[in-house]
């Protein structure tokens, strides 16, 4: 029999919603030509729980504990988020050392996070175990802190309206300063293990590029943003709580490839350590939540912000995590909403897999740096 | 493609390897070379972890002195703030509806949690106004069922105000200054109350649910 010509179809392939490389319960439709992605639709909404809608049944300060589930690599990020929307919609002040406690959770959390991803993006890429271990040796540390002040690992709930809802548990400074203090060093073992690794860098160079045009378009924030080298960081941009007060600076990639969010983020972690050592020099002492706030934390039901709207914006470890409240003078939020960084950066995927191997799109995937948890909500 | 920048890897590894033996830190103290520190695996079911004060699970009632003498008196609002949804109290009442008291105080009939619905968030305990439901550091609550043994009603739930100092000194020692200053404040006018002996109200046996009323 005589070979026909070859005739070669598309494939398509389903990856997830239970593969390990996807993060949690997400699929991505993929159309293949041989290897090469030719389309790729992401498909989400496993992990959906009716974040919004429950949060406009309940009192403001019950939504709390819900945020803490959105992006759980960062509850604490999340809890100021919304604590921040809430005093905006109700003219709250922060004490001082509410403020620093609260800087010091969020840029903890977010060493937490950039360490977690990086572990989990070498993962993805098949260097099983080593350098995620590494990383998760160091969270755990952190998470432990979280623990003595708030009480939980991960599910904090920890941050309030006018402040913490507790203040730190004696030592816990200390404890924090020697984390602080060996962080480099950590980091300059895990730079040695992995930035110069030739096979990292053939896997990651000029792999899933984002375009700067592209990346503003597509309202992408946080690291995947600044990887493509554009300087926008809400810390700087809007200066919320006391961020101004803090030398830092905004690390920028080049070309905005998997390896630029990957050094990137490991820039941001030194830049972190930079705030967490000022903040933990110059924490005040004095309450850690104003009376009104603690008041608002003790009867939830009695808090009704005037009639209006108010939107709170931090930069979260994965880009702008924005909480938009519409308030009807009652207790509950009449529309509550959450701007969430992991699913307007999701949408990109598609641009950036194209003309790659199905290979790359699992490493593409893991250097945008999803939490299914909050891009399904 | 294998080039310095692996080899620096490995020599990462190799280190991080001779590290986990006492012998290999030894060795490595000697030579001057920097370290790290590494976490010791707890053998849990063996061995357990030590958790801070403030390590929270599972909420409980507190009680003082007597099982009969619990803090709650049923005002339900824990019932209304908990996000979730996982309390149900039911005062306990006589047949007219009044409520019935015990240490002159309305006490409740039920108090059941759902520990498959509750989340750990602590907010019932934020918002009691009598600090009568606390967190609890137990975390083995396993079960074979998902019905009745998920539900945790009074009789499981409460706990002496002496297990809440040892497992949290500091919050208790906060929390009895501030039920003695209120004391302080309402003991002249409340004067009156008699206290219905102790032991009347067997509630930790599961069939209190009709208590003797005492004469308020």
């Amino acid at each position: 029999m005589l070979s026909p010509a070859v005739e070669s179809d598309f494939l398509e392939v389903s990856l997830g919603p239970q593969h390990p490389s996807t993060h949690g319960v997400f699929r991505m439709q993929t159309v293949l030509d041989g290897e090469t992605i030719v389309s790729l639709k992401p498909v989400m909404g496993y992990l959906h729980r009716n974040h919004e809608q429950l949060g406009e049944q309940m009192t403001y300060i019950a939504s709390f504990p819900f945020t803490d589930r959105l992006d759980y690599f960062s509850a604490m990020s999340n809890n100021l988020g919304l604590a921040i929307a809430i005093e905006q919609l109700a003219g709250l002040d922060v004490t001082e050392r509410g403020q620093y406690i609260r800087i010091l959770m969020v840029e903890l959390t977010r060493l937490v996070n950039h360490t977690a991803v990086t572990g989990f993006l070498l993962n993805d890429m098949g260097a099983f175990g080593t350098p995620l271990l590494y990383a998760f040796r160091e969270r755990e540390k952190i998470l432990d802190l979280f623990e003595a002040a708030s009480g939980s690992r991960m599910m904090c709930n920890y941050i309030r309206p006018g402040g913490v809802r507790e203040d730190l548990p004696d030592g816990w400074l200390e404890g924090a300063k020697a984390i602080v203090d060996h962080y480099p060093q950590f980091l300059d073992q895990f730079e040695t293990l992995l930035t110069e690794n030739e096979i990292i860098r053939q896997r990651t160079q000029r792999v899933g590029v984002l375009p700067k045009e592209l990346a503003v378009n597509a309202s992408v924030t946080g690291p995947l943003l600044r990887a493509s080298g554009v300087d926008y960081d809400i810390r700087k941009v809007d200066g919320y709580a006391i961020y101004p007060r803090f030398k830092f600076k905004v690390p920028l990639g080049q070309i905005g490839d998997v390896y630029d969010r990957y050094y990137v983020r490991i820039l941001e972690m030194r830049e972190s350590l930079k705030i967490l050592q000022q903040a933990l020099k110059e924490i005040p002492g004095g309450p850690a939540i104003s009376p009104k706030g603690a008041a608002i934390g003790k009867a939830p039901r009695t808090f009704r912000p005037p009639k209006g709207e108010a939107y709170g914006r931090i930069e979260a470890p994965k880009g702008e995590l924005g909480f938009y409240l519409v308030s009807d003078g009652s207790n509950q939020p009449y529309r509550y909403h959450v701007r969430a960084p992991s699913f307007v950066n999701l949408t990109i995927l598609e641009d950036m897999c194209l003309g790659h191997k199905i290979a790359d799109a699992v490493v593409i995937l893991g250097s945008i740096d999803i939490v299914l948890g909050e891009v399904d909500r | 493609m294998i080039g310095k920048g692996v080899l620096k890897g490995m020599w990462v590894t190799l280190l991080e390897f001779i590290g986990t033996y006492p012998l290999g830190r030894w060795v490595l103290r000697v030579l001057g070379v920097q370290g790290t520190s590494g976490l010791v695996t707890i053998q849990y079911p063996d061995a357990k972890q030590q958790h801070p004060e403030r390590f929270r699970y599972f909420p409980f009632l507190v009680y003082d002195d007597t099982p009969d003498n619990l803090r709650c008196v049923a005002c339900k609002i824990c019932e209304q703030e908990c996000p979730p949804k996982c309390i149900f109290i039911e005062p306990a009442r006589d047949e007219q509806g009044r409520p019935l008291k015990v240490h002159g105080r309305p006490f409740p009939k039920t108090f059941d949690i759902d520990t498959s619905i509750c989340m750990q968030c602590r907010i019932c305990v934020d918002v009691c106004p009598f600090d009568a439901i606390e967190m609890d550091k137990v975390y083995e609550m396993a079960s074979a069922g998902r019905d009745e043994e998920m539900l945790y009603n009074k009789d499981q739930l409460l706990k002496s105000n002496e297990y809440f100092k040892g497992i949290r000194p500091v919050e208790a020692a906060g929390v009895d200054a501030r039920l003695a200053a209120k004391a302080k404040k309402v003991a002249s006018p409340a004067a009156g109350d008699t206290p219905s002996p102790a032991g009347t109200v067997p509630a930790r046996s599961p069939a209190a649910t009709a208590p003797n009323p005492p004469a308020a």
